[in-house]
């Protein structure tokens, strides 16, 4: 438990993803089974001990420490856990050996309700300030590091050198605390495999084309949507829906789950159908229209009549428990237009491939489609096989230009960790009318992007020298400094002043040569929302 | 007769002794001062006749380049103030010069302690305990989860951060008076005789402690140097430099503090601290509570910090106390 404890406060302390990354990949290759397995799924917010709660560690507390004296300091510290470890009495015997994870995970699992006080203070009496820490944040499952599930596979694979898609693979479906994932990767044992579970598959992902010149000899075209990427899973007779990040998400989207019952894994677009919101009758509907179905736990009869889902489909992982990883995508892509026929054409539709002779026409082509739920275009090698991860030469997105608008600095903010001394996050306004007749900026977006190093420090020294007033971190600057501002889409929004709430905004030039009377003005903005 | 202790009286400026008109630790300018220390909520300028040790003396002239009405006080030394008043200054323990005031008068004895610790400091004199009918004290760290851990435990640490990161360096967040002093003079007892760097606004003080006969080893000024120079090496600042832009010339620093506060991580992270060093100049609870058990005063008054615990501790062990509403005393950067 002590070094778990050390780990712990070293990453509350830590605010580098990478050195956060070296002290989990360093833990996990010190530590032995199944402590390491324990401590990650501790970290991951992983365990739950249902006997263990706050109320539990306050009333232990409050049996040991004046009540009143708990209370001021609980007040002061802002977290019972952590007032709890600082206060528990040190026993006055020499203290026996600190416990394992292991055997910390094991007697707290085996506590009921009426056993839960008696047991964690046993385990208390068992260790120092920092362990108790640690024992008490473990118990009641509130770690609260700023360790991701990702982060922690990304460690993983750093810590005994296998990929981290195989690791994303391979977790699914596993439980704590992991002992064949430890075989496979720190001593070569067969991976674990899943072909009975409806597990995540790693994405295959894509660069951004820029200055790349492909053949469309080689590469096939398709549209980019505007929807989120999905995994639609199906094996004995369980259907999940997996987001990008490996998330199940079958919750918020039951008409998609409950429309695939062939063994299979798809990958697609999940949209919203809609001819609101200017949207063409029958076809897809903007994000913004997608944003009413995201995040909900429970969705209403009304939400899946106004907003129903459906899966654009562009590829075909897995069909009836024949991996199709392996082959090339011309021949997953036959495969996927053989498939179309047995789904469900109200839930699954095909993604079509953009006919286009070289990269002029698809640029002509991109140029004018219009529809709101393109955001570009995607170019697939023909040969390339389904590989986890962003490969080179094998993807590429091929985005819409940006639009662009000129705005007036209103606010910064400091950054965090690298960036912490400077003024690194950017509110930005447009005028609400004609500057000269008095009117005045509203902020439109902010942004803490699209500058280089050169451009950040230039920015941070004029928020220093231009500012007007502070509001504890941000600070308001004179309303002088246009900002070129690059957006994917704009979008009526009641959330802000101004009424507008932009897509992907990131700063794309200073335009410390253009006085700011002459920025754009809100009405400029609003024209260009099409949703 | 007049009621007991009714001479001695906390005023929201400061503790007033009636009789001989003069004030401890005013915070705004009075005609005669006595001074506990040289922390600048504790010591202000412009009094009339300031009474300090030599040492507070000398460090109120640094800071306000002003020596008129300095009367020097010797640890020990009886003090007549007026015909039955008389003032006693006794080593603290808080910082270089700091001293608890014992006041005489009418056959009652006050002690005031000023900012004190227990702890052994290797830059001024441990604190004495004196017997008095009111102890009136500080409780800066007056919550029963504050105990400071040894200090010895905090420097190991510091050096491994030191020693186990070659190409950044170890930028700490320290009080300019007596904190930045005492972190040095722990360096060089725990083995480490390098040079340490230090951020000019520490460099006068350091010199002071040094013609006070505090060795504090070699020191040398961030100032002017390429940032090469100082990977793999101790950098100490005021706290208030740690996140500033005069830290972007370090080589990739990591920032710590030393700090009583830093025992609450919230409170470590909210300075973006990587390396807390629970190293405090202040007395922790067991200090607080030990010392008025040892004390064994009449009545317990206590002038800032965390007076509500410290007032129920109290209760709770049949003391009689109070707490005084005193204006002006600042404790965020210890």
């Amino acid at each position: 438990m002590e070094r778990f404890a050390a780990l712990v406060d070293a990453l509350v302390y830590t605010s580098s993803r990478n050195a956060k990354l070296a002290l989990l990949a360093g833990y996990l290759q010190q530590t032995p089974d199944p402590d390491r397995g324990w401590a990650l799924a501790a970290l991951t917010d992983g365990l739950d001990f249902p006997a263990v709660k706050s109320s539990t560690i306050r009333n232990l507390l409050m049996e040991r420490v004046d009540p009143v004296l708990f209370q001021l300091s609980r007040d002061f510290v802002g977290d019972t856990a952590e007032t709890a470890s600082l206060l528990w009495p040190e026993p006055l015997d020499e203290r026996g050996p600190s416990p394992s994870v292991s055997e910390v995970v094991a007697l707290l699992s085996g506590l009921t309700r009426a056993t839960a006080a008696a047991g964690l203070a046993t385990l208390l009496d068992r260790l120092d300030a920092d362990g108790r820490y640690a024992l008490l944040k473990l118990a009641t499952g509130a770690m609260r590091i700023g360790i991701s599930a990702r982060l922690a596979k990304v460690a993983f694979a750093q810590a005994f050198g296998v990929s981290v898609d195989d690791v994303e693979e391979y977790w699914h479906g596993q439980t704590a605390p992991y002992a064949p994932l430890f075989a496979w990767a720190a001593d070569g044992a067969e991976p674990p495999r899943g072909d009975d579970q409806p597990l995540f598959r790693p994405f295959m992902l894509a660069h951004p084309l820029e200055e790349t010149v492909v053949d469309l000899k080689d590469y096939a075209a398709e549209w980019k949507w505007d929807g989120i990427r999905v995994q639609v899973v199906h094996v004995a007779g369980e259907t999940r829906v997996y987001s990008r990040t490996g998330d199940d998400i079958s919750g918020s989207f039951p008409e998609i789950a409950g429309a695939l019952s062939i063994p299979a894994v798809l990958d697609g677009e999940l949209l919203v159908r809609g001819n609101h919101q200017g949207g063409e009758a029958g076809g897809a509907a903007s994000f913004n229209a997608l944003q009413q179905r995201l995040g909900r736990k429970a969705v209403s009869k009304a939400m899946l009549a106004d907003y129903p889902a459906f899966v654009r489909l562009y590829d075909l992982l897995i069909a009836e428990g024949e991996d199709l990883r392996a082959h090339a995508w011309e021949q997953r892509r036959a495969s996927l237009e053989a498939f179309m026929p047995r789904l469900d054409p109200a839930r699954f539709d095909l993604s079509e491939l953009i006919p286009a002779a070289n990269l002029d026409d698809l640029a002509e082509i991109r140029g004018r489609a219009r529809d709101d739920a393109i955001e570009g275009v995607m170019l697939k090698r023909r040969d390339s096989l389904y590989v986890a991860g962003r490969r080179t030469g094998l993807w590429y997105k091929w985005k819409r230009d940006p639009l662009l608008i000129d705005c007036v600095l209103m606010y910064a903010q400091r950054g965090s960790g690298k960036r912490s001394s400077f003024h690194s996050d950017f509110t930005f306004g447009c005028w609400n009318g004609d500057p000269d007749q008095g009117a005045e900026l509203l902020p439109v977006g902010k942004a803490y992007f699209g500058f280089t190093d050169e451009e950040l420090k230039w920015l941070d020294r004029f928020v220093r020298q231009n500012t007007i007033s502070r509001f504890g971190p941000v600070r308001e600057v004179e309303k002088s400094l246009v900002l070129e501002v690059a957006f994917d889409s704009v979008h009526a929004s009641k959330r802000h002043k101004s009424g507008l709430a932009m897509r992907f905004p990131r700063i794309s030039r200073i335009r410390s040569d253009k006085p700011a009377h002459e920025a754009d003005r809100i009405d400029g903005l609003t024209a260009l929302i099409r949703d | 007769m007049t009621a007991p202790f009714s001479w001695i009286r906390a005023e929201p400026t400061g503790i007033r002794v009636v009789p001989a008109d003069c004030w401890i630790d005013p915070a705004r300018p009075v005609d005669t001062a006595l001074v506990t220390h040289g922390h600048a909520d504790h010591a202000r300028g412009g009094h009339g006749v300031t009474i300090a040790t030599p040492a507070t003396l000398a460090i109120m002239a640094l800071r306000y380049q002003t020596e008129a009405g300095a009367t020097p006080a010797s640890y020990g030394e009886t003090i007549r103030l007026k015909d039955d008043v008389s003032a006693t200054f006794v080593p603290a323990g808080h910082v270089l010069g700091s001293a608890q005031i014992l006041l005489e008068h009418a056959g009652e004895r006050v002690v005031v302690t000023g900012d004190y610790k227990r702890r052994p400091d290797p830059t001024c004199l441990p604190f004495e305990p004196v017997g008095c009918d009111i102890f009136i004290t500080e409780a800066t760290f007056g919550l029963p989860l504050f105990r400071h851990p040894p200090i010895a435990h905090e420097i190991a640490k510091l050096l491994k951060a030191q020693s186990d990161n070659p190409a950044r360096c170890v930028l700490v967040g320290a009080y300019a008076l007596g904190k930045a002093q005492r972190v040095i003079a722990e360096l060089r007892l725990a083995g480490y005789h390098e040079p340490l760097y230090l951020h000019g606004a520490l460099e006068r003080m350091c010199e002071l402690y040094q013609d006070q006969g505090v060795d504090l080893g070699e020191l040398r000024p961030v100032a002017g140097l390429p940032k090469a120079a100082l990977q793999g090496q101790i950098v100490l600042c005021p706290p208030s430099a740690l996140n500033d832009r005069w830290s972007r010339r370090l080589p990739d620093p990591i920032t710590a503090m030393a700090s009583g506060w830093m025992r609450v991580r919230a409170r470590a992270r909210q300075r973006g601290v990587e390396l807390p060093l629970i190293i405090s100049d202040h007395a922790d609870w067991d200090e607080l509570t030990r010392t008025i058990e040892e004390v064994d005063p009449v009545e317990t008054w206590i002038t800032h910090g965390r007076e509500d615990a410290l007032l129920r501790w109290c209760e709770l062990n049949q003391r009689k106390a109070r707490a005084l509403a005193l204006a002006g005393y600042e404790d965020e950067d210890d």
